[in-house]
């Protein structure tokens, strides 16, 4: 296939606090890491895309240009909630596929620490009279009085409701998911926090959402990642050690949530992921079963539960058997979130979208250090923005 | 008795037969339920709608107890989806304590008013939920 597109350098900061650092010098460390990686520099890239949410009311990959080198491409500002990083890789392998270039760029950074609680109470106070407001000629705000706006509060309905449908869930049970992601993160540096939690303190943690405690959710944080993508054709005139570290995009993928009865009432992650990991799988000519490591949207834990099934790591409704049977600890069989997750790893929501794309790589390139999964050749990296966009990338590792 | 409105549109305080229930814009061709007005249809692309009645007892079919939200958010409420008779209905489930032991996957509710305030001028907001059925 001449029309596929590579990965020839990537790059994810460090995530936590940046206390120094804002969005642009995150995104430029990002973008300069990931070119070095690559072996280029700007003047070789032909398209940017390029996503932050929280910061940059003006075109942020123009002001990151004006960081790292103003060529005159043309930019991309993407906005896709927390798929927003792979949103941006995708427009750069889009521009590539249609032959408008032969190397993109796509960076996505957000500046997220002590952002505190995402999502909830997005009117006003109460006026002085009642007065109807909005689609719904709502007098008072809603958030608390009819449901929950907040994202840990959506996501815990997300797992409850897999819990209503097929059984076998419980608090424990996600805990014990947060439990194994901690535990992944304590062999990777780039993490956010790096800290081994006993069921007990995540169970005893404060508790956000029932049944989602604190450390069963994202951490906040700061964080960029960046991705130089190329075609086949490109990837061939450059030197075999470029060649042998490229990492070829089997499957790109991003689909929004088609209706379904109640996807406006509670948002439906579910549809869209199981759409999005069938075409997928049906783009990269593999299954599941090929899978070597998945990183997964596990925004909390609760979600990374009912995306085992949306991913079809496991046959439908027996996700939790697949789960207690050991398969996504890092030494099972389909090792997932061995970065440590969104809930270790840490979670700059533009950033996301790329930086589980870079964990898969550096597996399949054989450069994770201690936590390398080994003789990893497929891995699938997987988003979900609430609204919903979901992103789907498998990779493969370069034929020998 | 004092004046009420109704927290939102779609709640109905006082129905024909006197009592309150919620209303959905049903899609005429493809019978989608929404609880706001629409120019088409998100399912069929349709261009018709009609107001019908939602059922007022339901299941619960999931739900989340919120320890922590946005300032001026009492906490804890239970957050829930009821599917009442086929179409799901976001609300709190109230009249019983927020844990789990009292709330549970797949119990029978039913529509309970409930108050959000009285304005400036007298005028009672009033909302709604659901509450166990006894």
């Amino acid at each position: 296939m001449t029309d596929n597109v590579w990965i020839l350098g990537i790059h994810m900061t460090k995530f936590g606090k940046h206390k120094t650092l804002d969005t642009l010098d995150l995104g430029a460390q990002a973008a300069r890491g990931a070119l070095r990686d690559a072996g280029l520099t700007m003047r070789d890239v032909g398209v940017l895309g390029a996503g932050n949410l929280i910061g940059n009311a003006a075109g942020f990959g123009q002001e990151l240009q004006k960081q790292i080198g103003q060529t005159g491409i043309p930019v991309f500002n993407v906005a896709n909630a927390c798929a927003t990083g792979a949103t941006a890789l995708r427009v750069a392998i889009m521009a590539i596929k249609a032959g408008e270039t032969d190397v993109g760029m796509a960076v996505g950074v957000e500046k997220l620490s002590g952002a505190g609680l995402l999502g909830g109470n997005t009117r006003a106070a109460d006026a002085d009279t009642w007065t109807p407001e909005g689609r719904q000629g709502a007098v008072a705000p809603l958030d608390g009085r009819i449901g929950t706006e907040t994202m840990p509060g959506v996501f815990a309905q997300v797992g409850m409701e897999y819990g209503h449908r097929y059984g076998g869930t419980s608090f424990e049970l996600f805990a014990r998911i947060s439990e194994k992601n901690h535990a992944h993160s304590t062999l990777n540096p780039l993490a956010s926090y790096q800290k081994r939690f006993t069921l007990d303190q995540i169970m005893n943690d404060v508790m956000v959402s029932y049944p989602n405690t604190r450390a069963m959710c994202s951490a906040n944080c700061d964080g960029g990642a960046a991705a130089v993508v190329v075609s086949e054709r490109y990837l061939r005139t450059l030197s075999p050690e470029q060649q042998r570290r490229a990492v070829k995009i089997s499957a790109s993928v991003l689909t929004s949530d088609p209706w379904q009865e109640a996807c406006q009432v509670l948002p439906d992650v579910n549809t869209l992921t199981r759409r999005a990991a069938e075409q997928a799988y049906e783009a990269a000519g593999v299954g599941p079963e090929d899978l070597d490591l998945v990183e997964l949207h596990d925004c909390f834990a609760t979600a990374e539960l009912v995306h085992y099934d949306n991913l079809k790591l496991c046959e439908p409704g027996n996700a939790v058997d697949f789960f207690n049977s050991g398969a996504t600890w890092r030494d099972g069989s389909t090792p997932v979130n061995v970065s440590g997750g969104l809930e270790s790893k840490g979670h700059p929501v533009s950033a996301t979208g790329i930086a589980n794309i870079w964990e898969v790589a550096t597996h399949l390139r054989g450069e994770a250090g201690d936590r390398q999964i080994e003789g990893a050749r497929v891995g699938l990296a997987h988003v979900i923005g609430i609204g919903s966009a979901c992103g789907v990338h498998i990779l493969e590792k370069a034929a020998a | 008795m004092s004046k009420q409105v109704p927290l939102v549109d779609y709640l109905v305080l006082d129905g024909p037969d006197g009592s309150a229930h919620l209303a959905a814009q049903e899609c005429v061709s493809c019978q989608a339920h929404f609880f706001d007005h629409r120019i088409a249809c998100a399912s069929c692309e349709g261009e018709e709608f009609r107001t019908v009645d939602v059922p007022t007892e339901g299941e619960l079919r999931t739900f989340t107890i919120v320890s922590f939200a946005a300032p001026g958010i009492a906490v804890p409420f239970v957050a829930a989806v009821v599917d009442c008779g086929g179409t799901s209905v976001r609300a709190n489930i109230v009249n019983t304590p927020p844990d789990p032991e009292h709330v549970r996957l797949g119990m029978k509710v039913r529509l309970a008013l409930t108050t959000v305030g009285t304005d400036a001028a007298g005028v009672e907001a009033v909302g709604f939920g659901f509450e166990p059925v006894a």
